[in-house]
């Protein structure tokens, strides 16, 4: 069986430095020690990790789960490995400035740095993902002390970090966990309590484990507004920085996954002794406000996994579909006549399609939030600052949900296109699927990110957010109509959010008329419906870009390149946006079906 | 002691190359480059002769276009010093690369040149051995092992049939095998450090060498498609066969 190829090197340039225009960046004074060979090389480094130390033990990690011994978790040693080359290399530290030991380096370039080693491996990647989502909280709330005590060796690779808010009894609703925190006299707390699916939250690959825990301080208010966020390591630290005793964290068990199997998930107990010892970062009861402005980065994080998975199976299916000889056209009689290769089939190249379409697009859209996330920091002037903040703000429940709904279903494509051969463990598409099939539960179950949307995210600031992006959309269509090629669709783009005007306005005004639930009760279908039209947006970016090219003279495959993405939106536009017709028409009459089922009747 | 290593700019391995349709050359118009394979072991032998304390300085020679200089520093950021690039765009043959390679010498003179043993392009294996007749340097070819001491060093070479180590005389010229080492990753604060590494850059008219091709392609086409399989019933069948069909025998 070979190894499928990561994603693929022509789309991730077209990325950055056509759809988006990455090279830009080396104006910003923050950028100017880098240059367009850095990036390149940091990409080639990437590569080279994610091919030798990360896609050699994908499907063994995935064959042979952690294990614990009642002392020890075991991992298989190639973990240690993948860890201690994405240290070394420097990835742990790379976005941090150059004077607090980082590279500088610009989040567009690592996040596409990250894009190789996630497809190569998303399960061992989780243990970097985490070390890097926990060191960055330090980082933006922790005091002097805590960053100097805990960022040199999470940034080097010795400590890797967690992130505990999920508990048995609570997951989407974080407002009513119940772990808790008693001060003590010396302006550390005791924690006490249970956590559950904590990714990484045991292990022998690095000397500590910092775990970000979110518990309530004995006594504080109820709801979102009484929960602290607390460093909590799996072993205190010396004066000197040295690890010294074993905190009273203990490893209840690990659970048993259907995918992502390499990153252990554990139940983890705080306190069972005389209680962990903890210390609060940033100020009491503002933990959840912290974790959420940590959220967009997150989710980007979550959706370009989801979106590489994707890429993965489409990868593989496509070169499958190549090589596998079975049957004739339907217009071929001569039963001696040579079988065509599968990727001859119509039906089959609709499961490529919209594999492409899906991943591309989702791959597109991840690195377009990322765009957004560097421009809400490094823009040169506040206005251009705030606005990408705002937008990024807007899209980041379709940036996470989009891509962890549509990379699954592009994986069942995968799966389909291989046949019977998709289905065994043989062939690495499965599990590509019992992977991804993580990614609508976690960092907010996609029916969350449905509330988010339309309860927040789009009402927000008299629908600022929703407002700038519609500015942006229609800017695109409106160069789009001037374009043979793409007129057209720019046109359904346009009726398209015209649609998705009347739905939010019908919607707002339900909730403005204080019919609450029966205005959310749909949001799920809001947020499908959001995430196509916005999509379908990415597309015609994309095939703008892809029609100016192809008015110069080509190289053969820079043609089949750009007709490949002209052709992948022309799908997406043609195939998959009409589906909010039926959306649109369902959410303005407020349709009630689920909402007034009773459970009595199921 | 000094360590010159060359590296070229080749089509990267994983590229599947075709030839152009009027069948003149190989099309890599649009592909992939990367640093020869083999020129990246040669890279990481003196990169770890220098991390041993062997060497004190790794100069890194790619002949070709302006481009090359991006694979000089693909060597800078694995550990080599200082890059020298000789600019031309002429069509390199081995014969062309050596005497270049030789006047560099004379002006570097370097106590070890390390190599690859051919480029996959053109898989031609000749450059080292050309220069170690022009340089009259001692030559130790596909390398699997090297061990420098006391003036000389001892190339473990691979041979059909075996090892053979033969010990030669610094200065020397060693080209390298798949199994001398597994070269390392550019690590991200090695990449920014080799960006300040100094590049200089020569042609080969300054060198006082003519680089033009002597050998000339006449046609390039792919490799005739394999035709399916067939059963024989028997081995009288299959000599038949080698003999009228294959023509082998
Ligand atoms: C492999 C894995 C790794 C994880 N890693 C971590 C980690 O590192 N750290 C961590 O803290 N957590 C982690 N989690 C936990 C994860 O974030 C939660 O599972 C997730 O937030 C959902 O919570 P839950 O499982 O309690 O489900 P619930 O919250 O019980 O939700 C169950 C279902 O009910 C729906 N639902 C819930 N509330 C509402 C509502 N108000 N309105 C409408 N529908 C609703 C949800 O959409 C969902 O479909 C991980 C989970 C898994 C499986």
């Amino acid at each position: 069986m070979s190894q499928t190829p990561l994603l693929n090197d022509r789309d991730i340039e077209f990325l950055l430095y056509e759809f988006l225009n990455s090279e830009a960046l080396l104006e910003r004074p923050r950028y100017q020690e880098h240059s367009r060979e850095v990036f390149d090389a940091t990409l080639a480094t990437a590569k080279t990790i994610a091919e030798k130390y990360f896609a050699n033990h994908n499907a063994k990690g995935d064959a042979n789960e952690p294990t614990f011994d009642g002392e020890n978790v075991h991992l298989i040693p190639e973990t240690q490995e993948a860890w201690d080359a994405f240290a070394e290399a420097g990835f742990l530290a790379a976005h941090y400035d150059f004077e607090e030991g980082g590279m500088q380096m610009p989040e567009i370039i690592l996040r596409a740095a990250m894009s190789y080693i996630s497809s190569a491996n998303i399960s061992s990647t989780g243990y970097p993902f985490l070390t890097l989502g926990s060191a960055n909280l330090i980082h933006s709330f922790g005091d002097e002390a805590q960053k100097a005590k805990y960022l040199p060796p999470m940034m080097d690779g010795r400590f890797s970090g967690t992130m505990a808010l999920t508990e048995p009894g609570q997951g989407s609703a974080l407002a009513d966990i119940k772990t808790t925190a008693k001060p003590q006299d010396d302006g550390t707390y005791r924690i006490f309590g249970q956590k559950m699916f904590i990714s990484a939250g045991d292990h022998n690959l690095t000397e500590n484990i910092v775990h970000m825990v979110l518990a309530k301080i004995e006594g504080a208010p109820a709801g979102t507004k009484g929960i602290s966020l607390f460093i909590c390591p799996k072993f205190l630290l010396n004066e000197d920085g040295s690890v010294g005793e074993r905190n009273d964290v203990a490893l209840a068990g690990l659970l048993h996954k259907m995918g992502y199997r390499n990153t252990t998930s554990t139940v983890l107990s705080f306190g069972e002794k005389d209680g962990a010892v903890g210390y609060l970062v940033g100020e009491a009861h503002k933990g959840l406000a912290y974790m959420f402005q940590m959220m967009n980065e997150a989710r980007i994080g979550v959706g370009l996994g989801a979106a590489v998975l994707g890429y993965q199976g489409y990868n593989y299916s496509l070169d499958y579909a190549r090589n596998r000889p079975q049957g004739r056209l339907p217009s071929q009689k001569d039963p001696t006549s040579k079988q065509v290769n599968i990727v001859e089939h119509a039906d089959v190249r609709r499961m490529l399609l919209a594999q492409k379409a899906y991943v591309e697009g989702s791959m597109a859209l991840c690195f377009y939030a990322s765009q957004l996330f560097e421009d809400s920091n490094t823009a040169t002037t506040e206005e251009e600052r705030k606005q990408a903040f705002t937008l990024l703000d807007l899209i980041t429940p379709m940036v996470k949900s989009f891509p962890s709904k549509y990379g699954l279903r592009a994986n069942e494509h995968a799966i389909q296109i291989l046949g019977g051969s998709g289905y065994i463990r043989e062939y690495p598409v499965e599990q590509y699927y019992r992977d991804n099939r993580l990614n609508p539960i976690h960092e907010g179950a996609e029916g969350i990110h449905g509330l988010d949307l339309l309860g927040r995210k789009v009402p927000m600031n008299g629908l600022a957010g929703y407002q700038a992006l519609k500015d942006e959309i229609l800017a695109s269509t409106e160069e789009a109509k001037t374009i043979e090629e793409t007129s057209a669709w720019a046109k359904s783009i346009e009726a398209a959010l015209a649609s998705l005007d009347q739905t939010t306005m019908s919607l707002l005004g339900t909730l403005g008329k204080g019919e609450v639930d029966l205005g959310m009760a749909n949001a799920t279908v809001y947020l499908d419906m959001f995430g196509r039209v916005l999509v379908s947006w990415i597309w015609l970016k994309q095939a703008i870009i892809a029609v100016k090219a192809l008015a110069t003279d080509l190289h053969q495959d820079e043609e089949n390149f750009y007709r490949g993405k002209l052709q992948a939106a022309q799908y997406y536009i043609q195939w998959e946006l009409p589906e909010i017709d039926y959306q649109a028409k369902l959410l303005q009459s407020q349709d009630d079906t689920c909402l007034a089922m009773q459970d009595a009747w199921f | 002691m000094k360590i010159l290593v060359a590296v070229k700019r080749v089509v990267d391995y994983n590229v599947k190359v075709r030839p152009k349709s009027d069948g003149t050359d190989v099309d890599i118009a649009n592909a992939k480059m990367s640093i020869n394979p083999f020129c990246e072991i040669a890279v990481e032998e003196a990169v770890r002769l220098k991390e041993k304390g062997v060497a004190t300085e790794v100069v890194a020679v790619s002949l070709g276009t302006k481009q090359s200089q991006e694979q000089i520093r693909t060597a800078m950021a694995l550990g080599a010093d200082r890059g020298i690039l000789v600019e031309t765009d002429t069509e390199l043959q081995p014969l062309g690369v050596a005497k270049c390679l030789n006047a560099i010498i004379a002006k570097e003179s370097p106590d070890l040149v390390i190599m690859g043993k051919q480029s996959i392009d053109g898989d031609n294996n000749q450059t080292g051995q050309m220069l170690g007749a022009l340089s009259n340097m001692p030559q130790g070819t596909f390398a699997s092992e090297v061990a420098v001491e006391d003036g000389t060093v001892n190339v473990t070479r691979e041979i059909d049939g075996g090892l053979q180590t033969v010990k030669l005389n610094l200065p020397a010229i060693v080209t390298t095998d798949l199994r001398l080492n597994e070269p390392r990753y550019a690590s991200l604060p090695n990449i920014m450090k080799a960006k300040k590494k100094p590049l200089d850059t020569t042609t080969p008219d300054e060198l006082g060498v003519d680089v033009a091709p002597r050998v000339q392609t006449l046609k390039v086409e792919p490799p005739a498609e394999r035709s399916a399989g067939i059963k024989v019933a028997d081995v009288a069948e299959l000599v038949e066969k080698l003999k009228n069909e294959a023509k082998v025998i």
